[in-house]
C-alpha cells in the first residue's frame, strides 16, 4: 500500500539525470514517491540542482554531481537518503552527510563482467591492431594481400601477466585462457587460492614484467601502485610485449609509456583509463598507432548500466522506507 | 598420415570436461594440442637424406631451381636455405606483388614454385614455366588463384596451408566481435576528437556477451574455436546451423543444432564461419537480417561472397540489426567510397584474420616444407587433392 508522509503526501525524490528504464520502473512501481527529474543525458547545472533538491526526501545522483553542504542545505531536513549511480563516492561530502544522519547507497560488484569483457576487447584490439586495420581500410591503405602487413601478436602459446588478481583480474584471466595462453602469471600483495582455476603462478612483479607477452593491470590504486608502470617497468618488458591498463590512470606514468611505445621498447598498449579523464585531444599518446585509448567505458553495457540503475533505485527505496538497502555505503 | 601423428594414445584432451569421449576423431578437434603438434611438424627444418648440408660444396647449378613470388616470412626462407636441397630466387618485396612480366620470365625452367594468393597460376604461367615444374606450393588456405585442372593435367603436385591458422582466425573473429559489440572504433574516435566529456549513463553502451545466445553459421574447426573462446564470457547458449548436424564438433562446445530461421531469431551474436559455395553465396541477405533481433551483432570472417552487402547496409542503417563486423568483403579491397564505410555501427577490417607473426611464419614454414617434400617425391604435410 502507499506509504505516505505524516502529511499524507507522497515522498519527494529528485533525480539529477535520466536513468536507465529499469530504474525508473522500480521507482514508479513502488508507489511511495513523487519523482522529479533533470530529464537529460547531460549533467544538471548547479542552479537547477539547488532548486530541484528543495524539500526532497531522497536524492539519486551521478558521480558528476558534487553533493556538498550547499546542496544538503538547499535540500533541507527532509533528506534521508542519497543514492549514487556509481561505485565511486568521492563526489559526496561524506562528513556532512554523516552529520545529518543521511544514509547512502552505491553500486559496487555489478560491473565485473562488463569490465573484464572490455579489458579483453582492448587487449585484442591492441595486440591484433584492429584500429590500425580499420584506418587503413578507410583511407585507401588496403591494396593487395601482403604476408606481414598488419601482423599482430597472438595469445596462442603466450605468457600473460595479471597485476592484481582480484575479482576483475580473475574474470579477465578466465576469459583469456581458451585463447591458448600457455602461462598465467600474477602479482599482488598475497597469493590467491582461486588462482588455481586458471593455473595462476604467483610471482614477483619483476618476474611478471620480464616474462610476460601480455600484461594486464587490474589492481586497485594505492600509494604503492601509483606510478608503478614507469620507465623501469617498461624497460624490463619484452619488445614484443603488449601492455593494457583498465585500473586507474595514475598507476601509469604516461610520459614513460609514450617513450616506450614510440621507441619500440614495447610493441603496443591499450588504456581504458588515463590521467586526466578526459585525456586532452592533443596528448601525445593519441598520436601513436600502437596505442589504443578508450574513454573509460569499462562498465558501459546496456545490461550493466540497467542493473546499476535498478540497484540505485532499490537503494533509494530502502532509504525512503527505513529498511535495508541492497548496497549501503557504511561510514 | 597427419591423423596418425596427432592422435597418439597418450594425447590428453585438455577439454576432457566437455569431451565425453577421448576418441581419435575428437582428438583432432582438441584444437590446441593438435595444432601445436602440427605447428611443430610444419616448422621443423627437414634434413636431407644422406646427411648433406648446405656447407657441403656442390655445384649450385645441379640443384633444382625454385622461384618464390614474394618475400615470405623468415621461417620459410630459412628452411629452404638450410635444406641444401634447392637453389632459389625470390621477388624480394613483402608488400608489392611481382609484376606479371617479371614472373613469367623468372619461372622459366623451375622445378618448384612458391606463391601467395596474388599470383594467378594459370595456363599462361604454367606454359612459361615449362615441363620441369613438379611442385607448386601456395602460402594460403584458399586456392581460387590456381587453375586446378591445368595443374592436374601436367601432373604438378600442389601444397597449401590449412589448419595452422585456426587459432589466429578464431582470435581475430572474437576481437572483431568485441570491437563491434563494445563500440571500440566509435570510442577511440571520441577519445581523439573531443567527444569524451563528463560521465553519461548510456554513452557508448554496448551489448554484453554475458547471458547471451551465440549462433554460428557453418560449424567447422574455426566455428568451434570461436565458441571455445567466447564461453568464459558467460554466454548462456551456443546454437548453430549447417547443411547437416555436426554432433562431434557440437559436443565440444555444447551447441544445439537449429534451423537457419531459428539461428536468425535467437542469436544475440551471429558469426558466419561457412565455406563459400553456390549454396551459401549471399545467404546472408535481407531474409536473414529481417528475422534477426534489433539488438543483434553480425560478424563475418568467412568469405565476402556469403553476404549481400546492399542488404546488410539496409539492415544496419535502418536499425534492423545493431551492428556488424566484417573481415572479408566483395571485392577485396573494398573501395573507400562504399556506403558501408559511412556507418558507425559497421566495422571493416582488411582480411587480417591470419595475420599474426607466429601464424604467418608457420604458413611460410609449412609452404617451404610442402615444397621440399614434393620435390623429393614424398607425401607433403598438406597436399591439395586435385
Amino acid at each position: 500500500m502507499l506509504m505516505q508522509t505524516a502529511a499524507g503526501k507522497l515522498m519527494k525524490v529528485f533525480l539529477t539525470r535520466r536513468i536507465p528504464p529499469e530504474g525508473m520502473k522500480i521507482l514508479s512501481a513502488a508507489g511511495i514517491c513523487e519523482v522529479s527529474q533533470w530529464d537529460s543525458d547531460e549533467p544538471v547545472q548547479r542552479a537547477d540542482l539547488l532548486k530541484g533538491v528543495q524539500g526532497a526526501h531522497g536524492l539519486l545522483c551521478l558521480l558528476s554531481d558534487k553533493i556538498d553542504a550547499e546542496v544538503l542545505d538547499a535540500a533541507g531536513p527532509n533528506l534521508k537518503v542519497i543514492s549514487t549511480l556509481s561505485v565511486g563516492y568521492d563526489h559526496l561530502a561524506i562528513d556532512e552527510i554523516k552529520k545529518r544522519g543521511i544514509r547512502v547507497g552505491y553500486t559496487p560488484d555489478v560491473l565485473t563482467d562488463a569490465t573484464a569483457e572490455l579489458t579483453v576487447a582492448l587487449l585484442l584490439a591492441a595486440a591484433r591492431r584492429l584500429p590500425e586495420g580499420v584506418e587503413e581500410v578507410k583511407n585507401g591503405g588496403w591494396s593487395s594481400w601482403k604476408p606481414l602487413w598488419l601482423c599482430g601478436y597472438g595469445l596462442s602459446g603466450s605468457t600473460v601477466g595479471v597485476i592484481g588478481l582480484g575479482r576483475i583480474g580473475m574474470a579477465i584471466a578466465q576469459r583469456l585462457m581458451p585463447f591458448g595462453v600457455k602461462r598465467l602469471l600474477y602479482s599482488g600483495r598475497t597469493a590467491k587460492d582461486y588462482a588455481a582455476e586458471v593455473n595462476g603462478e604467483y610471482v614477483p612483479l619483476d618476474t611478471l614484467v620480464s616474462e610476460s607477452d601480455f600484461i594486464v593491470v587490474s589492481c586497485s590504486l594505492t600509494p604503492e601502485t601509483q606510478g608503478m608502470c614507469d620507465k623501469a617497468f617498461f624497460s624490463k618488458m619484452k619488445n614484443t610485449g603488449v601492455f593494457v591498463n583498465s585500473s586507474r590512470g595514475i598507476v601509469v606514468n604516461q610520459e614513460d609509456l609514450y617513450a616506450a611505445l614510440s621507441s619500440g621498447q614495447i610493441a603496443a598498449a591499450g588504456l581504458d583509463v588515463t590521467t586526466p579523464e578526459p585525456l586532452p585531444t592533443n596528448h601525445p599518446l593519441l598520436t601513436l598507432k600502437n596505442c589504443v585509448v578508450l574513454p573509460h567505458i569499462g562498465s558501459a553495457t546496456y545490461s550493466t548500466r540497467g542493473i546499476m540503475g535498478a540497484l540505485s533505485a532499490q537503494n533509494l527505496l530502502g532509504g525512503l522506507q527505513g529498511t535495508d538497502m541492497p548496497s549501503e555505503l557504511t561510514f | 598420415m597427419i591423423h596418425n601423428r596427432l592422435c597418439s594414445p597418450k594425447h590428453h584432451c585438455h577439454l576432457s570436461d566437455t569431451c565425453p569421449q577421448i576418441h581419435s576423431h575428437l582428438a583432432m578437434w582438441c584444437s590446441r594440442m593438435a595444432l601445436r603438434r602440427l605447428q611443430q611438424v610444419a616448422v621443423t627444418p627437414l634434413n636431407m637424406a644422406g646427411g648433406l648440408t648446405s656447407k657441403v660444396q656442390r655445384e649450385m647449378s645441379t640443384l633444382p631451381r625454385v622461384y618464390i613470388t614474394r618475400q615470405i616470412p623468415p621461417e620459410g626462407l630459412k628452411i629452404l636455405r638450410e635444406s641444401g636441397q634447392v637453389q632459389f630466387e625470390l621477388w624480394d618485396s613483402d608488400d608489392v606483388p611481382v609484376p606479371r612480366k617479371e614472373l613469367l620470365q623468372k619461372v622459366k625452367g623451375v622445378a618448384g614454385l612458391v606463391c601467395v594468393l596474388t599470383e594467378k597460376i594459370d595456363t599462361e604461367l604454367l606454359d612459361a614455366a615449362g615441363p620441369n615444374l613438379k611442385v607448386l606450393s601456395t602460402m594460403s588456405v584458399g586456392f581460387d588463384h590456381l587453375s586446378l585442372e591445368e595443374l592436374k593435367k601436367r601432373g604438378i603436385r600442389v601444397g597449401y596451408t590449412p589448419d595452422v591458422l585456426t587459432d589466429s582466425v578464431a582470435e581475430l573473429t572474437v576481437a572483431l566481435l568485441l570491437t563491434t559489440s563494445r563500440r571500440l572504433v566509435e570510442a577511440t574516435h571520441e577519445a581523439k576528437t573531443g567527444g569524451w566529456g563528463t560521465w553519461r549513463t548510456l554513452w557508448l553502451c554496448g551489448h554484453e556477451l554475458a547471458g547471451s545466445t551465440v549462433g554460428i553459421l557453418g560449424l567447422g574447426r574455426i566455428g568451434v574455436a570461436i565458441a571455445e573462446r567466447l564461453a568464459p564470457f558467460k554466454v548462456k547458449k551456443f546454437i548453430y546451423a549447417d547443411v547437416a548436424p555436426r554432433p562431434e564438433l557440437a559436443s565440444v562446445i555444447n551447441a544445439e543444432y537449429v534451423s537457419f530461421d531459428e539461428l536468425a531469431k535467437q542469436s544475440d551474436f551471429l558469426s558466419v564461419c561457412c565455406a563459400l559455395t553456390p549454396e551459401t553465396k549471399e545467404i546472408c541477405n535481407k531474409d536473414l537480417f529481417s528475422k534477426m533481433k534489433n539488438t543483434s551483432i553480425f560478424i563475418n570472417t568467412s568469405r565476402g561472397g556469403v553476404v549481400n552487402q546492399e542488404d546488410l547496409y539496409e539492415a544496419l542503417s535502418t536499425g534492423q540489426i545493431a551492428g556488424a563486423g566484417l573481415d572479408v568483403t566483395v571485392p577485396e579491397p573494398l573501395p573507400t567510397s562504399h556506403p558501408l564505410f559511412t556507418l558507425k555501427n559497421c566495422v571493416i577490417l582488411p582480411h587480417i584474420a591470419s595475420a599474426s607473426y607466429a601464424t604467418r611464419n608457420n604458413m611460410s614454414a609449412l609452404a617451404a616444407n610442402n615444397l621440399l617434400l614434393g620435390l623429393r617425391g614424398e607425401p607433403m604435410i598438406k597436399e591439395l587433392k586435385l
